[in-house]
């Protein structure tokens, strides 16, 4: 049981008053309510319909919402598709084949085996990355040795790979392809209702229980207030609320914010994962199953990946980090920058882009771990913590925790067991802790330490914790996401006069100012941002939802110099507004949660600016 | 007319247009690439179809005795077709009518009109004589263009309305219907009555937003016809396709600084002119 003495009181604000309770609402009985399709909830769902499929006559499944109905098991999914992920990922897929024992790839568009992995550093072609004095002596002797150590197109391949960082024999995945192929199934069954196009606002709490989900009002104002046609959402009541609506998502946080996260545990650690998919020449070299790690462009801080998938698809993609001490965190343009980078633009110069997304990576791993259950609720995937930072995994991971969940709940129906706190952790928490998504979490949970003490450091850091299983790591303080973001401040001065002078929005014009070259727009794979919202889909923002970014306290933004929100938003959505205060259209928001914890400015010391709510569409793109 | 309607809509689901589609030939078979993988969505011509039918309905409900109804008739993979209808279900009530078929192919129109005009024709409670056929007039996925005006035929159905925009119910049971002709407008018809067939062009009703309390009321009567969807076999009568190939897309990024308006304009004008 969460007993109100184990929350930590720097995390856990006053409970807010939950909006609109004394409204008349409708609502509804199910069984099983669950918040956010994607794939911890794919294991979840799957290891329920595998069951029911087995013996749909076991009377476990009998509905206690519906009487005479089977189990009344409903998902709702904000995006208006269930095939609108956006990730393109390698996985090792043991959790996945497990589910899937005669798993074949070729059943799953963009998917295939994983057959040749490549880590590479790149060098700084360009002279414009903020590389320290001795990073930059590092790469002067890489680039007079590179013929004898075999550096090609201004990158270093490491001659060895860590066993960490290995994916083999798992799977290059699209992840919007991969829901859609899980999504299928479960519909198939009949058992699982998965409803696209339908937000959760909130968890409905009697205390610290949770009993249900409630959706957004329709029919409202930009603000939230009834407009022509207001329609109260709806309260869905359920005996286990399952959470899997990831690290931004609205049910989870609100149940953070409730029950405060477990002593010491803070969730500090964020990154932005932005990626193209591009299709490459039917000359290309690349073979599916290719996969390339990157480091060392375009700034140390920044991670990159490339995927092949097949029909001739790239997966490419940087990591912006929350450590990376930059207003300037404009993620589409270092991209653009990444990709043009001579060891990938050799690959994809003669490609065409097909689509784009993005997404917000919570990487505090298991220092961001929640309560995994309590009375009525349980939390499985990314938002449960469940990502590994080391091996830098979480697809698997995270229908790992949902296949536990499923079989947790499958011994609590069977059994007879109402879904409490103490029964979810006897089974749940249980199967979890044994597992080796807890051993891996283990052994990553402070592997990325040294990089908020500087990248050398921290790659330091990563090869000990990586190498040592996790027994060995480098100390550290973390602080908030917000609070990092003191450097170039002198280059912020002459990028402002370009911003001035161009009209250009003042991190695109700061990047300029410090030696970045012009993108050289071609049409095909170099387009601007408006355009890239545009390919392989678009943005879909249903009329009628109320905005869910909101700037709490305007005066806060008004102050606030650096403005980050506007560099980091994935999709322009946020731009300058009248009188200091951003600008938000929700037409243009992909819903990647940046905002959230990229606000240079924090009311409580703690949380930023920012509130992000549960809105529905986002970015549409099966591609990803 | 009177106030009782009973409305079926045929609509079929096609690749959502908004995802990136590639053309195929699989040994002299011509589709679209992973057609069956790829997300789907209503018909949107069809979709306006339903739309305007649900509108309808809410303007004349009927009575409690004899309540005016909306039947929406699809044909295409049940699987596929469960996972269109938890958005479509959300936005108006109906009473789903699934009829289980491939998702791909070109099958001859004859054939998809015959196993929809036998649906039809065997849908309980439906009456003919207040029978509006609504449907899309054009489809976003090898519209054959002729299939609703079939199974109209099938059914007996002499008054045809194609490129439907609005309808208009009066008193004395007629309708007048706006048609969409060339230049932009419309040719207005006065039809003494039901029965009739209304292929939809836009309307001009926006998407209805997602009500997930209609949803739920809905599935209730969609998994059931899921479970008992029968399966349509339907033949290429010996038709063959030669060539497959998407609507052209353009897209040209260009930077222009310090551009007038009036060259901005003149430029649109030149592009419109040429398209």
């Amino acid at each position: 049981m969460i007993a109100e003495d184990m929350i930590e009181d720097c995390v856990s604000p006053e409970p807010q008053e939950q909006p609109g309770l004394d409204m008349e609402r409708p609502t509804m009985e199910v069984d099983i309510a669950c918040a956010g399709f994607g794939p911890a909830m794919g294991g979840f769902l799957t290891t329920l319909t595998h069951a029911w499929n087995e013996n749909p006559e076991d009377p476990c499944f009998q509905s206690h919402a519906v009487p005479g109905m089977p189990l009344q098991v409903h998902c709702y999914e904000r995006a208006d598709d269930i095939s609108a992920g956006v990730s393109g990922v390698v996985t090792r897929a043991k959790g996945i084949r497990a589910s899937f024992p005669h798993l074949d790839p070729a059943e799953i568009p963009m998917a295939v085996e994983v057959h040749a992995e490549r880590v590479l550093y790149l060098l700084d072609p360009i002279g414009a990355s903020r590389r320290s004095a001795v990073l930059r002596l590092g790469d002067k002797v890489l680039r007079a040795a590179g013929p004898l150590l075999g550096v090609r197109d201004s990158a270093f391949e490491l001659p060895w790979t860590p066993a960490f960082l290995h994916k083999q024999p798992g799977l290059v995945l699209s992840i919007g392809q991969f829901n859609q192929w899980v999504g299928s199934q479960l519909m198939e069954s009949g058992l699982v209702q998965v409803w696209p196009g339908t937000p959760v606002s909130a968890p409905i709490f009697s205390g610290l229980a949770v009993e249900g989900l409630r959706q957004p009002d329709q029919g409202v104002k930009p603000n939230g207030e009834p407009d022509a046609g207001f329609i109260p959402g709806m309260d869905v009541r359920a005996r286990l609320t399952v959470v899997g609506d990831g690290p931004v998502g609205a049910v989870g946080r609100a149940i953070d914010e409730k029950t405060g996260l477990p002593q010491g545990h803070v969730r500090h650690e964020w990154a932005l994962g932005m990626k193209f998919v591009v299709e490459v020449p039917e000359d290309s070299p690349l073979k599916p199953g290719t996969v390339w790690h990157t480091f060392g462009y375009p700034e140390p801080e920044i991670f990159g990946f490339l995927y092949v998938h097949p029909e001739r698809l790239v997966s490419v993609g940087v990591f912006v980090p929350s450590w990376l001490g930059d207003p300037q965190r404009t993620a589409y343009r270092y991209l653009q920058h990444y990709i043009q980078h001579p060891a990938l633009w050799t690959y994809l110069k003669d490609g065409t882009l097909r689509s784009w997304g993005a997404k917000s990576l919570e990487e505090s791993g298991k220092h961001g771990e929640p309560f995994l259950s309590g009375d009525g609720y349980a939390r499985i995937g990314e938002g449960s913590g469940s990502t590994n930072m080391l091996t830098g995994s979480g697809v698997d991971e995270a229908w790992t925790t949902g296949v536990q969940l499923g079989e947790a709940v499958l011994e609590l129906l069977r059994g007879g067991k109402p879904f409490t706190q103490e029964n979810l952790a006897a089974t749940y928490e249980t199967r979890r802790r044994a597992s080796w998504v807890e051993r891996g979490a283990r052994q990553a949970e402070n592997a990325r330490n040294g990089f908020h003490q500087g990248f050398l450091r921290g790659l330091a850091g990563m090869a000990l914790a990586g190498l040592s299983g996790g027994r060995l790591s480098l100390a550290a303080h973390i602080p908030p996401a917000h609070r990092r973001r003191e450097l170039l401040r002198g280059l912020k001065k002459d990028g402002a006069l370009l911003a001035l002078e161009t009209g250009r929005p003042l991190h695109d014009a700061a990047l300029s100012a410090r030696g970045w070259p012009e993108i050289p727009f071609d049409g095909r794979v170099l387009v601007t941002h408006q355009d890239a919202l545009l390919m392989g889909g678009k943005v879909q923002a249903m009329p009628g939802f109320a905005d869910h970014v909101i700037f709490v306290h305007p005066e806060l933004c008004i102050e606030c110099v650096e403005k980050t929100c506007i560099a980091m938003c994935s999709g322009q959505a946020i731009t300058e507004g009248e009188g200091g205060v951003p600008a938000f259209e929700r037409e243009k928001c992909v819903h990647c949660g940046a905002c959230l914890w990229n606000c240079a400015q924090s009311p409580d010391g703690n949380q930023g600016n920012i509130e992000f709510r549960a809105g529905a569409g986002g970015l549409h793109s099966a591609e990803n | 007319m009177g106030e009782i309607l009973h409305i079926v809509v045929c609509a079929g689901i096609v690749p959502d247009p908004l995802q990136t589609l590639e053309p195929v030939n699989n040994s002299n078979v011509l589709g679209i690439k992973n057609e069956n993988a790829l997300p789907a969505v209503l018909d949107p011509w069809a979709a306006s179809a339903l739309y305007e039918a649900a509108a309808l309905i809410r303007k004349f409900p009927g009575s409690p005795q004899q309540p005016s109804k909306v039947w929406l008739v699809s044909l295409g993979p049940k699987a596929k077709l469960q996972q269109v209808m938890m958005t479509v279900a959300q936005k108006a009530s109906f009473q789903f009518v699934a009829i289980d078929g491939p998702i791909g192919g070109f099958p001859d129109a004859h054939s998809t009109a015959a196993v929809l005009a036998e649906t039809i024709a065997a849908l309980p409670g439906l009456e003919r004589e207040r029978l509006l056929l609504f449907g899309g007039w054009e489809s976003a996925t090898r519209g054959a263009g002729v299939t609703l005006q079939l199974v109209g035929e099938r059914l007996g159905i002499a008054d045809q309305f194609q490129g439907v925009d609005q309808i208009e119910l009066r008193d004395d049971g007629s309708f007048e219907v706006l048609e969409r002709i060339e230049g932009g407008k419309h040719q207005v018809s006065l039809c003494a009555g039901t029965p009739a067939v209304l292929g939809w062009a836009t309307g001009s009703l926006a998407e209805p937003r997602n009500n997930p309390q209609v949803g739920m009321t809905n599935m209730r009567g969609i998994l059931p016809a899921l479970q008992k969807a029968k399966s349509a076999n339907l033949q290429a009568n010996g038709l063959r396709y030669l060539s497959l190939s998407l609507p052209k897309t353009q897209r040209t990024t260009r930077l222009v600084k310090d551009q007038s308006p009036k060259a901005i304009a003149d430029e649109l004008l030149a592009w419109i002119r040429e398209e």
